[in-house]
C-alpha cells in the first residue's frame, strides 16, 4: 500500500509486520519517532503478542534485548549516536553471544561538540562489533531493509544494524510502499532459535571461554559474516521475487560502464550523487558511482569487481578516522589490493553539514582532473581553521576550540547548507 | 526450654533443641514438611558440586542456598542470570559448568536488565510457569549494576534479583565497592595511613533503596541462617513483580578469615546487628529476625584480618565506637532485640 509517510513510520510500520515479540525503548534523537510508531501500535492493539519496555538507558535497551532474545523472543531495538557508544559492551556482547537482535541506527554524529545532525560515525565507531551493518538508500530501502533484517539475522544467528540517516531519511516525508501483512509472512518465517533458555533443555550461556578455544570462538564469528556475503545477496533477490521491488544486496553500481571515475558512498547521499553523474555523464565525463548497502560483512570481491576497471576511486564518507582519514576508503584500498589507480578519500556531510550538487560537482571535476588531496574535507572553511589555529598559537589558555569557533562565526542559520 | 530458646518466637512447631553452640535446629527434630530444602535428598542441587570456588566461599554457599530453594518454589522451571564476578567467574568454565539449569552471562553491569529481558520473552510467549532470578555480586549490584537494577525495580518486572553481598570486588582482587565497611582493608582502602582501612560515612544501603522503589518485595539472608534464607527465597517466587534479596556471604579470601569460619563469621554479623535480618512489602518494613544472643562488633571484626589495624598494639577505640554505634543504630532502627 502505498503512503506518504515519514521515514520513521515507515520503519515503524515495517518492524510491526516482522512481528517483533520484544521491543526495548530509549529516547535519542533522530531515532524517537521510531519506537514511539511501534510503541503506539503495541499500544492501541494494532501490534499484537509483542512486549514495549521503556527502559533507564540504552546500554539497558540493549541488555533487556539480549535477555529476551536469549529466551526466544524476536527482539528489536533503535538508537543512535550517544546511545550506540553507551550502549557499545552489549553490542559486542549481543554479537558475541550469537544474538538475532535487529536495531535501527538514526545514524547521527557523535560528540564533542555535541550534535544532533547525519554522519556516519556512530555505527561506524561499532564496525567491528560483529553485527552485520547494511545502510539504506531512501526511505523505501529503509523499510525493506528491516523486513530482510530479521530474516538475515534469524537466518545466521546473528544481531543486524539497519544504518539510515538521521533526519535526512527518518524524518523526511516520502512515499513508501508498505506491504500486507500476508506478504511480509510469507518471507519472514517465525523465529527459530538456535540456542534457547529452556528448562527441559538447560544450557549455560556466555560461560568465560580461555585461551584454548577463544580464537576458534571468534574465527566463527567472522565465519558467520563471510557466509552473510552469500546471504545478503540471496535474500535481496528473494525479497525482489516476493515483493516486486529490488531493495538491498551487497552493493549497486551506477552508470560505471566505462567510468574513469568511480564514487563509492553510502546511505543516503547517494541520490545526490547520482544527479551530479548524470550531469557530468551528459557533458561527457565518464564518471559512475557504487553504493555499499552491505558495510558489515564488506563486501571486499564484489567491490574490486565494480572498481577495478576505474582509472580512479573518490570514496565519500560521512565519517573521519581522526589522525589517518578515511574508514570506508580502508576497506576499499583492501579491495583493490595490487590493483594501480588513484585513491581519494572526502570527508563529507560530518554533523549535518549539508552535501551539495555543487560542491560534488566541483569535487568530482577535481578528482577527475587528479586535483584532489589525498584526504579533502568538503567544503572546509579554511579562514576559520586558519585563524583559530593562529588564535591558538598566540595565547596558552586559548580557551575552548568549539565555542571560540562558534563564536568567530557568528549567528549560525546563515551558515547552513 | 532454654533460656535463649524463648527469644524465638515461632508461631510453628515448637522445637526444643539446637544444635550445640549454634541456634541452628536440627533438621532431625522437625517435621517433615518444616525441613529445609538442603537436607532434602531430592533437592536440584542447581549448582553442582566441581565448581572452582575457594574453600570456605560464602557466595557459593549462597547460591546454592538460594536457586535449590527457589527451584523447588517454582517446580523446576527457572532461568538464572548471572552478573561478571565470581559466581560467574567459578561456576561457568566449561566443560565444568556447574549450572544445572538454564543459564545466562551477559556482562558486569546488565545482570537486571538482562533478567527483565528473559522475563518479558516468558510472558509473550505464554510461558507462566517459568521464572527468571538475576544474580550478582555486591558490586554488580550496587556500583556498575545500579542503573539496570533500579529500572527493573521501576518497571516492577517479575524478576527476584539476589546479591551476593561479600562486601568488595573479590574477583579483581579485592577492591573496595559501594558495599564495603567502614575501616575494612581493601586493595583500595589500604591498611596504612592515620585512619587505615575504608572511609567511615561512605556506601550505600541497596535493601533500602530497593524498598524506596516500592517493590512487592525486599528481604536480607544470611548463610549463616539457612532456614531464614530458604524462607525468604520461597517467599519471593511466591510474589510476582521485582523482588530483591541481599545475601551476607563472607569471603575468607577478602576477609582474611578461616575458610570453616565462614557460617561463624556470617553469624556474628547478625548477631552483632551490622548485618540486619528483615523483610519489607511494598516500601514498608513487614519483620525483622530478631537477635537470639547480642554480641560486641569486636567478636566480629576480629577474626578478620581486613580488620586487624583496629586491633594493634592500642586498640582503635574511637572507630570501634563508631562501628559499634552503627551497629546499635540498625538493632533500633530494624527491631533486632526482642521487646
Amino acid at each position: 500500500m502505498l503512503k506518504q509517510i515519514e521515514g520513521s513510520r515507515a520503519v515503524a510500520e515495517a518492524v510491526a509486520l516482522c512481528r517483533p515479540q520484544v521491543i526495548c525503548a530509549y529516547p535519542i534523537t533522530p531515532q524517537t519517532h521510531i519506537v514511539e510508531g511501534v510503541g503506539e501500535m503495541v499500544k492501541d492493539g494494532t501490534l499484537t503478542n509483542c512486549e514495549f519496555i521503556n527502559v533507564e538507558s540504552e546500554f539497558a535497551a540493549l541488555s533487556v534485548a539480549i535477555g529476551a532474545s536469549a529466551a526466544g523472543a524476536r527482539t528489536y531495538t533503535a538508537t543512535s549516536s550517544q546511545g550506540l557508544l553507551f550502549m557499545a559492551e552489549a553490542v559486542y556482547n549481543a554479537a558475541g553471544l550469537g544474538l538475532p537482535i535487529v536495531m535501527t541506527i538514526g545514524n547521527r554524529a557523535i560528540g564533542a561538540p555535541i550534535n544532533i545532525w547525519n554522519d556516519h560515525s556512530d555505527s561506524m565507531s561499532m564496525r567491528d562489533a560483529g553485527w552485520i551493518q547494511l545502510f539504506a538508500e531512501t526511505n523505501q530501502e529503509a523499510l525493506d531493509l528491516h523486513i530482510q533484517a530479521f530474516r538475515l539475522a534469524e537466518a545466521l544467528s546473528c544481531p543486524v544494524m539497519v544504518c539510515m540517516d538521521g533526519f535526512i531519511l527518518t524524518h523526511a516525508y516520502d512515499r513508501v510502499d508498505i506491504p500486507m501483512q500476508a506478504q511480509v509472512d510469507g518471507y519472514l518465517p517465525p523465529y527459530e532459535p538456535r540456542q534457547i533458555l529452556d528448562p527441559a533443555d538447560p544450557v549455560s550461556i556466555g560461560a568465560m571461554v580461555g585461551p584454548e578455544a577463544f580464537t576458534e570462538v571468534r574465527y566463527m564469528a567472522h565465519h558467520k559474516q563471510l557466509r552473510a556475503l552469500t546471504l545478503i545477496p540471496q535474500l535481496s533477490a528473494a525479497f525482489e521475487r516476493q515483493f516486486g521491488r529490488a531493495s538491498g544486496g551487497l552493493l549497486r553500481s551506477y552508470r560505471t560502464e566505462g567510468a574513469e571515475t568511480i564514487v563509492v558512498a553510502l546511505g543516503s547521499v547517494i541520490g545526490t550523487v547520482q544527479e551530479v553523474i548524470d550531469e557530468m555523464r551528459e557533458a561527457g565525463t565518464r564518471i559512475g558511482a557504487v553504493s555499499i548497502c552491505s558495510f558489515r560483512p564488506f563486501p571486499l570481491a564484489a567491490l574490486r569487481d565494480a572498481l577495478q576497471n576505474a582509472a580512479r576511486v573518490v570514496v565519500l564518507e560521512k565519517c573521519l578516522a581522526v589522525g589517518l582519514g578515511g574508514i570506508v576508503s580502508d576497506g576499499v584500498r583492501k579491495a583493490l589490493s595490487g590493483i594501480q589507480l588513484k585513491g581519494y578519500t572526502v570527508i563529507a556531510g560530518l554533523g549535518g553539514r549539508a552535501i551539495t550538487r555543487a560542491s560534488l560537482l566541483q569535487l568530482f571535476t577535481d578528482a577527475t582532473e587528479d586535483e584532489l588531496e589525498q584526504v579533502t574535507f568538503l567544503d572546509l572553511n579554511a579562514e576559520v581553521v586558519n585563524h583559530e589555529l593562529e588564535r591558538e598559537s598566540a595565547a596558552r589558555r586559548s580557551g575552548p576550540t568549539a565555542e571560540a569557533i562558534l563564536r568567530r562565526l557568528g549567528t549560525v542559520a546563515s551558515h547552513i547548507g | 526450654m532454654t533460656e535463649t530458646g524463648e527469644h524465638m518466637a515461632t508461631e510453628m512447631q515448637e522445637v526444643k533443641f539446637y544444635q550445640t553452640g549454634t541456634f541452628t535446629v536440627g533438621n532431625r527434630l522437625l517435621a517433615e514438611d518444616e525441613r529445609s530444602v538442603q537436607a532434602n535428598m531430592q533437592r536440584t542441587n542447581s549448582l553442582n558440586s566441581g565448581h572452582r570456588a575457594c574453600q570456605g566461599c560464602g557466595e557459593a554457599l549462597g547460591a546454592r542456598y538460594a536457586i535449590d530453594a527457589a527451584m523447588r518454589a517454582t517446580g523446576n522451571q527457572l532461568i538464572a542470570v548471572i552478573a561478571t564476578g565470581c559466581l560467574e567467574v567459578f561456576t561457568t568454565p566449561y566443560p565444568e559448568s556447574s549450572w544445572q539449569i538454564p543459564s545466562i552471562h551477559s556482562l558486569f553491569g546488565n545482570a537486571a536488565a538482562v533478567a527483565s529481558g528473559v522475563a518479558a520473552a516468558l510472558r509473550v510467549t505464554g510461558n507462566s510457569a517459568t521464572r527468571v532470578v538475576a544474580q550478582g555480586g555486591d558490586g554488580g549490584t550496587t556500583d556498575i549494576g545500579f542503573g539496570c537494577l533500579s529500572g527493573m525495580f521501576e518497571r516492577n518486572d517479575d524478576v527476584l534479583y539476589i546479591c551476593y553481598d561479600n562486601e568488595a570486588y573479590m574477583n579483581t582482587g579485592v577492591q573496595r565497592s559501594s558495599a564495603t565497611p567502614p575501616a575494612a582493608r581493601t586493595a583500595t582502602t589500604m591498611a596504612v595511613g592515620k585512619e587505615p582501612g575504608n572511609v567511615f560515612g561512605t556506601g550505600k544501603n541497596m535493601p533500602l533503596i530497593a524498598m524506596a522503589h516500592n517493590i512487592p518485595y525486599v528481604a536480607t539472608a544470611s548463610v549463616a541462617n539457612l532456614r531464614d534464607l530458604e524462607f525468604k527465597v520461597t517467599k519471593a517466587m511466591g510474589i510476582h513483580g521485582a523482588r530483591y534479596i541481599q545475601i551476607h556471604v563472607p569471603c575468607p579470601l577478602g576477609w582474611g578469615s578461616l575458610p570453616a569460619d565462614t557460617i561463624k563469621l556470617a553469624r556474628l554479623a547478625v548477631e552483632s546487628g551490622l548485618f540486619p535480618l528483615f523483610e519489607a512489602e511494598h516500601g514498608e518494613l513487614s519483620g525483622s529476625t530478631k537477635i537470639r544472643s547480642k554480641v560486641p562488633v569486636e567478636d566480629y571484626l576480629r577474626p578478620q584480618k581486613r580488620f586487624a589495624h583496629l586491633f594493634g598494639k592500642e586498640p582503635d577505640t574511637a572507630r570501634l565506637a563508631r562501628i559499634q554505634a552503627a551497629a546499635d543504630r540498625n538493632i533500633a532502627r530494624f527491631n533486632l532485640l526482642p521487646q
